[in-house]
């Protein structure tokens, strides 16, 4: 029952930044006029899924680079079928070839396959980009949730060590976890996920401070629901769009901090099909070569800009206030 | 006002406080003895030990860390292990150089940002617009190296116009400077357009126009003043972004700034010089974010008088 009201509250949910541009007092008004207002223009009975549909049908963009996406993730795991080489086979007498019918992008240094190294490569690409993402908003919506509904000491202490976290440049944190540990691409997975909690908990935090106000959180207390009830069942629904936004648009920052890392010669190591890891080995053939640096490079753009885009078209539909951001 | 600058500073000081403490754990929690790893392998314990002691290795955690603060606040950010220097003084050798990559790639990354954006604005759905807006998509998406890479072949190696690397010479700056800006211009150019599109539709521009002022008249006395706000604020906070992407910059086009230095410092692992640079570069970042906050209350009379 609880679940199937809070649904179409969705389009009541407050934005993180507007809550907090009004000042703490804003919370309590949220859900006068204005949110009416809103409701009555989109539709009281629309749900998320209702305007992704939406989004889909209005903005081509947006759903061609899911369709973009799609194809990425379905060729990452089919990458044995679908790559024409093995991404690991070398072949010294083909080393360096240029791009020709039997190697589409050529061949690298050792006579791998390029265009078979970057098909394997999005898989690497890829569950960087999901996995580590999923665990620090995971993260960052625990400790958002609790900033949010507990308040006071709680609350404090988490916004601090997320003030903290935010005021380095992420890569430079991701630098530092990955000297603690060492290279290695299960290393990538525990710094990205360790560095980038603290945006997702700031915006979980300040929609959870406008929700609980919201009479259906009220009710749930006067009848006496558990706290970490209501936190789950009753306001994390209403934050998902803001969280589905926000992960399609974590993905390509998480990419492109692996590509990063393993481009510095911190991140993946050889053999591994990195993106990365291939515009950095390519770079010294730069001059002579320089499709083996620039051929990965491209497939990083491309993915980052689909995703980002994807985002962008997400983020008109299901959650127009994070736009101000 | 005064109040509330004092009060953004006093909120700058826990922060900071709190960076050098996590770096200093992060830092500490590697496996392995730091001076055993630093040696190599073949070391008797005793030597270890020994200069364990003289590195202040061997007391505990809280003191060191208290040591390390205080030093700090002194200017002294202790040893390199590899280098056997003095830390300030090799961060203050290789800084300049990338404050110097920072703001060129700034003054890059403004002027085309606000060109493009403007002019984007102007021609609002027209061919022009349609093209910068394509292009700063595909430069907001494009790794910082990438751009530094095609920069690299086409414009040294192909045309031979500028050095490929190198930071001694004007012409050596030319291209790290547009790489690394070159991201920020996507942005600053995208914002730059949303927000001038929506001020040309006030009440006030119509007035502008209705009384005979011409259509550049309109634009820069009467918009662009408006625009700008966020879009300053941005500019200030792209100092963060800035840093972080020198690190990839100078290593392609090797300038011997502080970005190459952490990166050195993670490859010989020489825990002093990497924790020097990392809080020296963090210190910077929280410095621009107060800058761009005042900045911000100085440029708004709104914020200003609401304060």
């Amino acid at each position: 029952m609880a679940g199937r009201y809070e649904e179409n509250n969705n389009v009541q949910n407050p934005s993180a930044l507007q809550a907090e541009a009004m000042g703490p007092d804003y919370a309590g008004g949220i859900h006068g006029m204005e949110a009416e207002d809103i409701a009555a223009q989109i539709g009281e009975s629309e749900t998320w899924l209702d305007q992704i549909k939406t989004m889909v049908r209005q903005n081509k963009l947006a759903a061609f680079s899911a369709l973009v996406i799609l194809v990425i993730i379905l060729a990452a795991i089919f990458a044995p079928l679908v790559a024409p080489y093995d991404h690991l086979e070398q072949s010294l007498t083909d080393r360096l070839t240029h791009p020709c019918a039997a190697h589409w992008l050529g061949t690298d240094e050792l006579g791998r396959d390029v265009l078979s190294r970057i098909i394997f490569g999005a898989r690497v690409s890829l569950t960087i980009g999901l996995v580590p993402t999923l665990i620090s908003m995971v993260i960052g919506t625990v400790l958002g949730l609790c900033a949010g509904y507990y308040g006071g000491k709680v609350d404090f202490v988490i916004m601090r060590l997320a003030d903290i976290m935010l005021a380095f440049p992420s890569l430079l944190l991701a630098m530092v976890v990955m000297y603690t540990m060492g290279g290695g691409l299960i290393n990538i997975f525990i710094a990205l996920s360790l560095v980038n909690w603290a945006g997702t908990a700031r915006i979980v935090r300040s929609q959870t401070l406008s929700l609980k106000e919201i009479e259906f959180v009220e009710a749930a207390r006067s009848i006496g629901v558990k706290k970490w009830t209501i936190m789950f069942r009753h306001i994390l629904p209403n934050c998902l769009p803001s969280l589905i936004v926000l992960f399609t648009l974590n993905i390509p920052s998480a990419i492109l901090s692996e590509a990063s890392l393993s481009f510095l010669g911190i991140g993946a190591q050889p053999p591994s099909a990195s993106w990365g890891l291939m515009v950095v080995r390519g770079k010294k053939y730069l001059f002579s070569e320089p499709w083996l640096s620039i051929a990965p490079s491209v497939a990083i753009m491309i993915v980052v800009m689909a995703f980002n885009f994807l985002g962008d078209g997400l983020r008109d539909v299901l959650d127009p206030y994070l736009k101000e951001q | 006002m005064l109040s509330k600058v004092v009060k953004r500073i006093a909120i700058s000081i826990p922060v900071l406080i709190g960076v050098v403490l996590l770096i200093f754990i992060m830092l500490r929690v590697v496996p392995g003895d730091p001076v055993a790893t630093m040696m190599g392998e073949h070391v008797n314990p005793a030597m270890i030990e020994k200069i364990s002691a003289e590195l202040g290795l061997d007391q505990p955690l809280y003191v060191q860390f208290f040591k390390y603060v205080g030093n700090a606040l002194r200017g002294d950010f202790g040893t390199s292990y590899r280098l056997n220097r003095n830390v300030t003084q090799i961060i203050l050798e290789s800084f300049p150089h990338t404050v110097k990559l920072s703001v060129l790639a700034a003054l890059v990354a403004w002027i085309i940002g606000l060109v493009a954006g403007i002019v984007a604005a102007i021609r609002q759905n027209r061919l022009l617009d349609r093209l910068f807006m394509g292009c700063s998509l595909v430069g907001v998406s494009m790794p910082v190296f990438m751009t530094a890479l095609v920069l690299q072949y086409v414009f040294a190696f192909k045309l031979q116009w500028f050095p490929i690397s190198g930071f001694d010479s004007w012409q050596a700056m030319i291209l790290p400077a547009i790489a690394l800006g070159w991201n920020s211009a996507g942005s600053i150019a995208r914002m730059t357009r949303s927000n001038l599109v929506e001020i040309l539709q006030n009440d006030y521009i119509r007035t502008a126009r209705a009384k005979g002022l011409r259509e550049h008249g309109v634009i820069i006395g009467h918009a662009l003043k408006n625009a700008m706000l966020p879009v300053v604020t941005m500019m200030a906070l792209q100092i963060s972004s800035m840093l972080s992407g020198a690190v990839l910059t100078e290593s392609v086009f090797g300038v011997p700034g502080i970005g190459r230095l952490s990166v050195n410092a993670i490859e010989t692992r020489d825990m002093p010089l990497l924790q020097g640079t990392v809080i020296f570069t963090t210190i910077i970042i929280i410095l621009g974010n107060l800058i761009a906050d005042l900045l911000y209350n100085v440029l708004d009379p709104r914020i200003r008088e609401g304060a």
